[in-house]
């Protein structure tokens, strides 16, 4: 019995082999890489904005509330593809922040009028020095980003409805969760004294 | 000729070398030879998180540009190798390194092939031994399979009939041996 048993471990190690090459084949995120910079706090940067290239935004402007950080460029055309959901997301009053990566200005202030403008402003990344920073090795990433400042979750490609629902909204809406405890902590501790 | 070989073989020989060239053309000043050095060695070791199989040094794609840039920032800061490396594995995590380091889940990358090598290496151990004893047994059990006296003249008459329809019949092959 033994014996015959021990004739099958060939067909058993090849059936399970089949089944790892079979899941390799056609997972959906074959190029995904696990970001490096989960629950670790957002790089700090100084650069200006997209919009108002007076304007220097820090990694302070990012913090208070839980909010997608949308790392876009005009040349990419996954970006355009994305954009009208996260106009819909904006107007559902997700905050969302650009980065625009290695872009050309007059390009992203023109794409930013006619396909409108989601993000409460857009970082410009010129050299892409916040980029590296951040580990983005590719155009769209949107990184969710508590109100602390970490990094809590980190897509790469293009954010659809299917992807904010099953991904991102669940843990949007924990941290959101989270954020308001945490407030409402500090405010009755500083209630308590008086 | 012998020196056409000789030059041709050589040229080859340059040809096999050609592998660590760079495709890329971007033009990086060094304060000195030690450190261009370094920037080969960190450009070929790390690798490029967009287009998976090639280097830094290697791929064309932008990222690449900029961690080539961030890498020769760094060198001639007087950087060490094991720094920059960090700061690579901060950013992009241990997929950058084509080397993996020594630790954790990656112990499974260096030591997976060991193992495996060594279960093949018991395999065929035990397999030759198997071997070894099942044709000792046939030698052992030779004598008593022997062919009677009876059966052997019984060979015999056959296999001297099948030479003689040899010899006779089969007339086709014949002729075309003659």
């Amino acid at each position: 019995m033994n014996r015959r048993l021990k004739l099958f471990l060939p067909l058993a190690i090849f059936l399970s082999l089949c089944l790892m090459f079979y899941i390799a084949l056609f997972r959906d995120n074959k190029g995904e890489l696990p970001s490096a910079l989960l629950d670790s706090p957002l790089p700090s940067f100084s650069l200006t904005t997209v919009k108002n290239p007076a304007r220097t935004v820090t990694r302070d402007d990012l913090l208070g509330e839980v909010a997608l950080l949308n790392v876009w460029a005009t040349w990419c055309p996954a970006c355009r593809v994305e954009h009208p959901y996260l106009v819909d997301l904006a107007n559902k009053g997700v905050p969302i922040y650009g980065v625009n990566y290695k872009d050309d200005q007059p390009e992203a202030r023109k794409w930013l009028k006619v396909l409108h403008d989601p993000y409460r402003f857009s970082i410009n990344d010129q050299d892409g020095s916040l980029g590296i920073n951040l580990g983005v090795y590719g155009a769209p990433e949107t990184y969710l980003i508590d109100h602390q400042g970490m990094i809590r979750y980190k897509h790469v490609g293009i954010v659809d409805a299917n992807v904010w629902k099953n991904d991102i909204e669940p843990k949007y809406r924990a941290l959101v969760e989270q954020a308001q405890q945490s407030n409402s902590g500090e405010n009755s501790s500083e209630a308590d004294p008086s | 000729m012998r020196k056409v070989l000789i030059q041709s073989l050589l040229a080859f020989t340059a040809l096999l070398f050609m592998g660590s060239a760079y495709a890329t053309i971007d033009s990086y000043e060094f304060d000195n030879a030690a450190q261009e050095q370094q920037f080969f060695e960190l450009t070929n070791e790390l690798r490029c998180p967009k287009c998976q199989n090639q280097t830094i040094g290697d791929s064309n794609a932008p990222i690449a540009q900029d961690l080539r840039r961030e890498v020769h920032r760094m060198v001639v800061d007087g950087t060490d190798n094991d720094t920059v490396i960090d700061f690579m594995l901060a950013r992009y995590g241990d997929f950058v390194l084509y080397k993996p380091r020594w630790t954790g889940v990656n112990l499974v990358l260096w030591l997976g092939p060991v193992f495996l090598l060594l279960i093949g290496l018991i395999v065929v151990l035990m397999v030759a031994r198997k071997h070894k004893t099942s044709v000792v047994n046939t030698q052992d059990a030779m004598p008593e399979e022997a062919l009677t006296e009876e059966q052997e003249k019984a060979l015999e008459r056959r296999l001297q009939q099948f030479q003689s329809d040899e010899e006779s019949g089969n007339p086709s092959s014949g002729e075309k041996e003659a």
